[in-house]
């Protein structure tokens, strides 16, 4: 599923958060959004999930239009994301917090349960083993029955990446992934997405980790002060002028 | 003999129409949204059925409570569309509002007598019709823990801003809820309406929405039959108390208030979690004194 996104802006005020946005996210791949602090990566990933609406442009997904959508109608059309500063549901349990993710995969309506009819406890048992599995897939199925704000950060954000593949996305949005992981949670985390993107499903990426970004993404874009100030495969980034000033400040 | 059996059925009436009250204001609470907009529905209720019991004698008691159940559901929509926008204390002010104009427009209607209301209605209501009508709310709501649209309320009540990108319409699920919440209370009115043969305003106060909340805090949220708990417990116990406070020479309504005061602050106290969390509490409290 493709992404693109054209002069999209977004003002708070005076300040441009994110000013005349263009780049694509081409179908299965791994596309890497990196930039200093305050740059505006997660404000543009709050325009694409439909939290906030742009004030121009525009914001397409394989010929739909996003940016007046509401969230769950974004998310009714593939996309799931993640928090930078994880949003799980503290209070319910690790396992009931991927079942949650597959709000839009399951369809079995409430009067089937309330007349107990047994297809109804077959989704529901379908849907705790698929959450199992997930969970088993970011390697906490031990973990299963503890209260999510009992995990560790890591097992959060590891909780909160299956949680949003528990609802089988097109488009991936991680904010941030590995933030507060140790190297090999790091690791972990970045054979999951290789893997994510294998079945076919597109990763938007936003990381602060630039090796982790260099080894896993196919193409990469550049933001500072919302703008676009490059775009291009990792390789191509790391030689670009701009960016090297963006990050490092200009040379003397 | 008889005249104490009267007593008890009175009381064990009021024990189930306030648990039907405390469970409308569970339906909210459940997916994190505190409306107090429930003695207003509750009022709808009890005057809808009344007026059809008096009006149109012929109309049989199932329909008047199905009438009673459906109007302040219907009065829910249109309510709920612009308040539900609201979180946390504006939309409890904005029901609040709600409720006060109901009872005023009640207070000020001379088809229904006004602040007078309604009286000489036909006791309609039996014991056995408020013990279906109870059983009937908590089965619904109890399976709703576990199913698709369950997670999703407790979701909206964990996360709101999560709940949404994960595909769930909240706002759909906050009006259904609030919908369900007010057809309890309406059918909680008409059945005390035609428990106790009159019906007025001053019922519907704003502290008959607080006695719904305590009820429902004290029993306990965390599972759905906690509300009903809590609305048995308040309801039962100032009745055992009042020989105490008659002896002390205090007045039951004032020792009454005073007393569930009481009771509030010692659950919120002691037992955050209501008296549902008490079993857990006692085990976990044996296990480390063993």
């Amino acid at each position: 599923m493709s992404l693109s996104l054209a002069g999209v802006s977004r003002a708070f005020g005076g300040v441009r958060a994110v000013d005349d946005a263009t780049f694509t996210v081409a179908d299965g791949e791994v596309h890497g959004l990196i930039g200093p602090n305050g740059a505006g990566k997660t404000t543009l990933l709050n325009l694409i999930s439909g939290l906030m609406q742009p004030t121009g442009g525009r914001i397409e997904l394989d010929g739909h239009r996003l940016e007046r959508l509401p969230p769950h109608r974004v998310a009714g059309l593939g996309v799931a994301r993640t928090y930078q500063n994880i949003r799980l549901f503290a209070g319910l349990s690790a396992v009931d917090n991927v079942v949650v993710g597959e709000h839009r995969q399951r369809r079995a309506p409430f009067w089937r349960r309330l007349l107990m009819l047994p297809a109804a406890r077959r989704e529901e048992r379908a849907a705790r083993d698929a959450a199992e599995a997930l969970l088993a897939r970011v390697g906490l199925q031990e973990r299963a029955s503890v209260p999510a704000s009992s995990l560790s950060y890591g097992e959060q954000r590891r909780v909160e990446i299956a949680r949003a593949l528990a609802s089988q996305p097109k488009l991936l949005l991680l904010d941030e992934p590995t933030a507060g992981m140790n190297p090999g949670e790091a690791a972990a985390v970045a054979r999951l997405v290789r893997e994510v993107a294998g079945e076919g499903r597109t990763v938007l990426l936003i990381e602060h980790n630039v090796r982790l970004v260099m080894e896993l993404c196919q193409h990469v874009t550049v933001l500072n002060f919302g703008k676009v100030i490059a775009r291009g495969t990792p390789a191509e980034i790391a030689q670009d002028p701009a960016v090297i000033a963006a990050y490092l400040g200009e040379g003397p | 003999m008889s005249d104490l059996f009267l007593a008890y059925e009175s009381l064990i009436a009021f024990v189930g129409i306030n648990g039907l009250l405390a469970l409308s204001v569970y339906a909210t609470l459940c997916c994190g949204q505190l409306s107090l907009a429930n003695a207003g529905f509750m009022a709808i209720g009890a005057y809808t059925g009344a007026l059809i019991t008096l009006k149109a004698p012929g109309v049989p008691f199932i329909a008047v409570l199905a009438a009673a159940t459906l109007a302040p559901a219907i009065v829910a929509v249109p309510l709920g569309l612009p308040v539900l926008r609201l979180r946390g204390v504006f939309l409890a002010i904005a029901t609040v509002g709600f409720g006060e104009v109901v009872r005023l427009f009640f207070v000020n209607w001379d088809y229904t007598n006004g602040a007078l209301g309604l009286v000489a209605i036909p006791q309609r209501t039996h014991l056995w019709t408020i013990a279906l009508a109870l059983a009937v709310a908590l089965y619904g709501l109890g399976r709703l823990r576990g199913s698709r649209t369950g997670y999703a309320l407790e979701a909206i009540r964990e996360d709101e801003t999560a709940a949404r990108t994960m595909g769930i319409y909240t706002t759909g699920h906050k009006l259904a809820m609030l919908v369900a919440g007010a057809a309890l209370a309406g059918l909680a009115g008409a059945l005390e309406a035609h428990h106790t043969f009159i019906v007025s305003p001053g019922t519907f106060v704003f502290g008959r929405v607080v006695d719904m909340l305590v009820q429902a805090v004290v029993g306990g949220t965390a599972a759905f039959y906690g509300p009903a708990l809590g609305a048995a417990f308040l309801t039962v116990l100032p009745e055992l108390l009042r020989e105490i406070g008659a002896r002390l020479g205090l007045a039951p309504g004032p020792f009454r208030l005073f007393l569930n005061g009481v009771i509030l602050l010692a659950v919120i106290l002691y037992l955050p979690n209501g008296l549902v969390s008490l079993p857990a509490r006692l085990r976990r409290r044996a296990r480390g004194s063993a």
